[in-house]
């Protein structure tokens, strides 16, 4: 008799604990692209956030509480991004995490900013943090700064006095034109041909030919992970022979998965990946391969690194305080030993940009080399 | 002038890839007098099917392929006849096409939520090599697409006019009830003309797919192209077809080496506007009566 009541005492507080214990899940909503012209990146981006958040639960989550992660896909579309973003603010988000492309971060972010809430995206394009938002965070380099690094790259590694710049028309595009141009010119390279391509294009065998018929010393490729594959295979299968360089997505794993041979010698600037020389990172790509059986892209270590910034300042002001959270990463210097979820030590700037070591690498035989690790800008 | 010929020939072989699918449009009206919306769908489904093959049934990419093109043939020209064509069109021709927008719809949502919304590596019959003609560089993959679509386009058109059967079937597209008293198994001739649009809309999908990388959406342009070459080119004919796919694939080229990649997709549009205004049954087709 006294074995029953205990059992039913126990019972008792166990269904009365349980609902206490959801409550104490603290909510993550990340709106990404996993379907659309954005799929590639937005997936990486996600199973790297369900990884981190996986890690971090094991070990206890952050300030005693479980993280509940919610994903909505935006179908890349602006339109779907700024519905989700608002019903991530209506459902309790403690922070909005995502997107990954610049054109639906640029179509939300006054959403999240103002909601007083700290929104961390993928994103590269350099306007972004050019707008005043003081909730918007990056993840990734902005092409302002990467692309001064990668027109010192053409000019002294590669050696090349001309450059066709084949971009694709879209806020990363067009925000990648416009920075890397004023670079080449302070390089003293010319621009042999300036192509625009289009977001979601299939067919890219016009502009291979265009490319080609520009004979220039080589070519600088500024487009999203499919269409960069395309446009790799549509060069080899009309001889384009120059060097093929890039800022950080076309020496992407996706990239070369969907390339093929056609991504071998494809060379430039990398801000992530993990082939790089750092021990974190070649780890959490071991982790991401056995989990999700394929190899992350820099967008897998940007969706990892985009919780452990959440942890870092939550732990850093004590509490759960959605504006102190953006107050507290903005200007902050985050050291994996601080966070090891980082990997890498960061710089937060006031307006959200990033500032960390970076790489140039190469691709041979279907894998990215790392041939050399680039200082910080402002270490 | 080599640049021009560049052009022309990746034109030429993407045109090839919509005449494929644009024959699908014209063998679909000769039949029921409807507009299949699924037929980019129709192009896009079976790389799928064979990639799922290899990666789900670890499967060999042959024998994927086999049994990828064998089962789309069976569900999309067996299956869509039974299942959709022969209930919807006792409604009329307005409710079948709304039927195929339907499809269009759930093939491309299966594809993303039953396999992948991420662009895939399909593999290439041919090697990703160039091949130097009058000091130009010509694709080889283009060169093969070429010649199989017009292999294929060309034993359609054998087939159709020359074989007994063929001509069963033609009869049976320009009159049924003639066709039915002259003892011609109408039926049967339908159902060949469903598994032959299959087979092409398969064979179109093997030979894009290594270049547009195999993926849910890939059917959206190539169903808005082949629609445009049916019409160009005149809808109730098969060299109709051809000539439109092509005409639209080196327009297609041409514009967005000329004018503009923006407006690559304007300057196909523009065309249908101009040959409705112009020649309203296509450059091949003939015109039709209708009694109301």
């Amino acid at each position: 008799m006294k074995q029953s009541i205990l059992m039913l005492g126990i019972a008792t507080a166990a269904a009365l604990a349980l609902p206490a214990a959801a409550q104490e899940k603290i909510k993550l909503v990340n709106v990404v692209e996993l379907s659309g012209a954005g799929a590639t990146a937005g997936t990486n981006w996600k199973n790297g956030i369900d990884l981190a958040v996986a890690d971090i639960n094991a070990r206890g989550g952050i300030l005693g509480r479980q993280i509940e992660i919610v994903h909505y896909d935006t179908q890349t579309n602006p339109g779907n991004t700024r519905a989700a973003v608002q019903r991530a603010i209506d459902e309790g988000t403690y922070a909005v995490l995502g997107p990954v492309f610049s054109g639906p971060i640029g179509a939300s972010m006054q959403i999240a900013q103002r909601a007083e809430i700290a929104q961390i995206v993928g994103g590269e394009a350099a306007g972004l943090t050019r707008q005043g938002n003081q909730y918007l965070f990056r993840t990734s380099l902005s092409q302002s700064a990467a692309m001064p690094k990668i027109a010192a790259y053409l000019k002294n590694t590669v050696k090349a006095s001309s450059v066709t710049v084949v971009w694709v028309n879209n806020d990363f595009g067009k925000g990648g034109r416009d920075a890397i141009l004023p670079e080449l010119q302070k390089a003293g390279i010319r621009v042999a041909a300036d192509i625009s391509t289009e977001q979601g294009q299939a067919d890219f065998a016009a502009d291979a030919i265009k490319v080609k018929n520009a004979n220039a010393d080589a070519v600088f490729v500024y487009l999203n992970e499919e269409e960069s594959a395309r446009f790799l295979r549509a060069a080899k299968q009309q001889g384009v022979d120059k060097p093929m360089v890039g800022e950080t997505t076309l020496l992407g794993a996706k990239v070369i998965e969907l390339a093929g041979d056609a991504a071998n010698g494809v060379r430039g600037h990398v801000g992530l990946s993990i082939d790089a020389p750092v021990p974190a990172f070649q780890e959490f790509g071991r982790k991401f391969q056995a989990r999700f059986n394929y190899a992350s892209d820099h967008n897998g270590l940007k969706g990892y690194m985009a919780v452990a910034m959440v942890k870092w300042a939550t732990e850093k002001q004590k509490k759960f305080d959605r504006k102190g959270l953006a107050d507290t990463l903005r200007g902050a210097t985050i050291t994996p030993a601080e966070e090891p979820g980082i990997m890498i030590t960061t710089k937060i700037e006031a307006n959200g940009d990033l500032d960390r070591e970076s790489f140039l690498a190469e691709v041979e035989n279907g894998k990215q080399i790392i041939k050399a690790t680039l200082p910080m800008i402002n270490p | 002038m080599a640049e021009f010929l560049a052009y022309l020939i990746a034109g030429l072989a993407t045109g090839a890839i919509y005449a494929l699918a644009a024959i699908g449009f014209t063998l679909v009206w000769q039949t029921s007098q409807t507009i299949n919306f699924a037929q980019g769908e129709f192009v896009m489904l079976p790389a799928i099917l064979i990639l799922a093959a290899v990666k789900l049934a670890g499967l060999p990419v042959w024998a994927a392929a086999i049994l990828g093109i064998a089962a789309f043939i069976a569900l999309f020209g067996w299956g869509f006849k039974l299942v959709i064509v022969d209930p919807m069109i006792r409604h009329g021709v307005l409710p079948l096409a709304i039927a195929t927008m339907a499809l269009s719809i759930i093939m491309k949502e299966g594809a993303k939520d039953g396999f992948s919304a991420e662009a895939q590596r399909f593999p290439s019959l041919v090697p990703q090599e160039t091949v130097s003609f009058l000091g130009i560089s010509i694709s080889l993959q283009h060169i093969a697409i070429i010649i199989v679509a017009c292999l294929a386009i060309g034993a359609l058109q054998w087939f159709v006019t020359r074989t007994k059967t063929g001509r069963q079937m033609q009869a049976s597209a320009q009159n049924p009830n003639v066709a039915l008293i002259l003892g011609i198994p109408v039926a049967q001739m339908v159902m060949l003309t469903f598994l032959i649009n299959a087979a092409l809309a398969a064979l179109a999908s093997i030979l894009i797919s290594p270049i547009y990388l195999a993926k849910f959406s890939n059917g959206e342009v190539i169903g808005l192209f082949a629609f445009i070459a049916a019409i160009v080119g005149g809808f109730n004919q098969v060299r109709g077809a051809l000539a439109g796919g092509l005409i639209v694939g080196v327009i297609d080229s041409l514009a967005a080496a000329y004018i503009s990649t923006s407006y690559r997709l304007a300057v196909p549009l523009v065309l249908l506007v101009v040959i409705i205004l112009i020649k309203p049954e296509g450059l091949f087709g003939r015109k039709e009566e209708r009694g109301v």
